[in-house]
């Protein structure tokens, strides 16, 4: 095997997808495209699909508005895809819950450039250090039709935060 | 589906394979083959299911064409126009010639895709009384159906679940066993006499598998249905003649049978041309216009308003040509080996099962899989690591893929240029493909 094929399966990336994260809705995840809201907490779930290839992503929010910031405390999902779409999301879970959303926007926008930089890397340690495990991706960014496997959980976990209401724009 | 391909032979029918010699010779007709990946990997092809790659007489076809004769056709009296008109409609004869077609009854479109549409919305514009009294064979209503069948490429599936949606007309579809065979059996009682159309594939984009035809084409007759034959992955594969299949109307695509991108074709049987009202309309498919009303064109320029694909046609007709100077049979006779050689080599790999039929018995050398264990995007990768280029995801038919209980696929498929040694080096990449994902097998072939 190549290089470029271990630079892409990295280790770390085999065992997310083998042991994924965060993986399983629980039984009272909101259904897709719904979301509720109670004092103190609003929740949503995003259903995303891969249309060339058939992967499908659902991800569910649970947000704490009680503080001044809004802290994502919850992420759980449930998918089917390849090992890139599913070690990519069981790392989005590592990284993001118990963040407050500033901190999950610009994790998010990292991973994207980290995504569009064809195995350049970001070039700012600062950033990728907050990356961790995810940097492992870099690989995959080499490959242009890889990267909407590495996106896709990041696209669910974006829709659903603007679902839940914890968010109004798409700024990730 | 005890028939065998014999039926859909025609003139020659020894089936002569390619000699090694001839192989070679075919292979230095496709330049890209000869150019390696990266880390100077060469170049193993095994998707020319999804589009084949291009002889040099294809490109030189269309190079020259502009070079040499380009001019607007069927338009203007000068020399030039003459000669492009001249290239343009030999072309159309070349390709209705391949099919067993007279030049009428074929119609250039820009893809199949678009061929399938012009047939729904035809009859879609037959639906709300246009073409008058000889159209009314094309209307549909609520009540109707039309019957499809659930291996279908959506290409063959979407556009009627958009007429019936139009029109009130009912959709209702043939199974498929499974191993991807279509049920035969069902024709009776899915095909009634409320069936309007009847479109099915020729040849699975997915399994392989070949229709029986005519046992389609006889329900449809008995039931006074119109029959639309999906023929994109049998006519650049096998030896096909349309008017003996007794089908009213068939799509194919330029760029699967080693024509360019931007061209395909409808063929209808002449007297349903005739009768079949225009859907795209505009300059270049008229008779006489006058700030009222128009009347058409005949077929098949009635069905080929504005500026045409020219250039391409004009390369499919070379494609087409070449196609004819190999020999559709000795075509279909070397990939039927290459189908052999493919479906050995997925079964002696443990772990991989075949999606579709196993035996090589009707089906084409188009042959998907599933890896235990690891997602076909992930098998289409290390495969191009390989240098082996295979298709992965649904291939566009997610019905038959969920019917086979899978979300997505890898798929092997050859084309007239596919040799021996490509197959083995596809064996060679897969057998690594579980390993690589940490997937052990043990030693009797069975997955760990």
């Amino acid at each position: 095997m190549s290089t470029a094929m271990e630079q892409l399966y990295q280790q770390v990336i085999l065992d997310h997808a083998k042991y994924p994260h965060g993986r399983g809705l629980p039984a009272d995840a909101t259904a897709v495209g719904v979301a509720t809201a109670d004092h103190g907490s609003c929740a949503a779930t995003s259903h995303q699909v891969n249309p060339t290839c058939g992967d499908e992503i659902t991800l569910h929010v649970d947000v704490d508005t009680t503080g001044a910031a809004p802290v994502l405390r919850g992420v759980a999902w449930d998918g089917q895809g390849c090992s890139i779409s599913q070690a990519s999301t069981s790392v989005l879970h590592d990284l993001v819950v118990g963040q407050d959303l500033a901190t999950v926007d610009r994790l998010a926008a990292s991973f994207r450039e980290l995504m569009q930089s064809q195995g350049a890397g970001l070039g700012d340690d600062v950033a990728e250090d907050a990356l961790g495990d995810a940097t492992a991706f870099t690989g995959v960014s080499r490959y242009a039709a890889r990267v909407k496997c590495a996106l896709l959980g990041w696209v669910a976990l974006n829709d659903a935060l603007i679902l839940s209401g914890a968010r109004t724009t798409e700024d990730a | 589906m005890t028939s065998t391909l014999e039926p859909l032979l025609h003139g020659d029918t020894d089936g002569t394979s390619l000699s090694d010699a001839e192989l070679a010779a075919v292979r230095a007709d496709f330049p890209l083959l000869e150019r390696t990946l990266r880390d100077d990997r060469p170049l193993v092809y095994l998707d020319s299911g999804a589009t084949s790659q291009k002889p040099e007489v294809v490109l030189d076809a269309e190079q020259d064409f502009y070079v040499r004769r380009n001019a607007a056709v069927h338009r203007g009296a000068h020399q030039l126009a003459e000669e492009a008109t001249a290239a343009f409609e030999d072309a159309r004869a070349r390709v209705a010639g391949l099919v067993g077609a007279s030049p009428g009854e074929l119609v250039w479109t820009s893809n199949a895709t678009a061929a399938v549409n012009l047939v729904a919305y035809a009859m879609s514009n037959a639906s709300l009384g246009r073409g008058g009294e000889p159209a009314r064979r094309f209307a549909l209503r609520p009540g109707d159906e039309i019957v499809v069948t659930e291996a279908e490429h959506h290409a063959n599936l979407v556009p009627w679940q958009e007429l019936a949606a139009r029109t009130g007309a009912t959709l209702r579809w043939i199974g498929v066993h499974d191993d991807g065979r279509l049920r035969v059996e069902d024709l009776a009682t899915v095909v009634t006499d409320r069936t309007r159309v009847l479109a099915f594939t020729h040849a699975s984009n997915v399994t392989g598998a070949v229709t029986p035809v005519e046992a389609f084409v006889a329900r449809a007759r008995e039931v006074g249905a119109l029959t639309v034959l999906d023929a994109c992955q049998s006519v650049p594969h096998l030896p096909v003649d349309l008017p003996a299949l007794g089908v009213d109307f068939a799509v194919f695509s330029g760029h699967k049978m080693y024509g360019p991108t931007g061209v395909g074709a409808l063929y209808g049987r002449r007297e349903l041309l005739e009768a079949m009202p225009p859907v795209t309309t505009g300059g270049s498919m008229v008779e006489v216009v006058t700030m009222e009303a128009t009347t058409y064109a005949p077929p098949p320029q009635r069905f080929e308003a504005g500026t045409q694909m020219v250039s391409q046609a004009v390369a499919l007709g070379a494609a087409a040509q070449y196609l004819g100077e190999l020999g559709m049979p000795a075509v279909a006779a070397h990939e039927r080996h290459l189908a052999g050689l493919l479906l050995d080599a997925v079964a002696s790999v443990p772990g991989v099962r075949v999606l579709g039929p196993t035996q090589n018995v009707d089906r084409l050398a188009t042959v998907s899989f599933v890896v235990d264990g690891v997602h076909a995007h992930d098998v289409g990768q290390v495969l191009d690591d390989a240098g082996v280029a295979v298709r992965v995801g649904h291939h566009c038919a997610q019905p038959l893929h969920r019917r086979l209980g899978v979300a997505a696929s890898a798929r092997a498929s050859a084309g007239v240029y596919t040799t021996d040694g490509d197959v083995a080096a596809f064996r060679e990449a897969l057998a690594g493909v579980r390993a690589f994902f940490g997937l052990t097998d043990t030693t009797d072939g069975r997955p760990a």
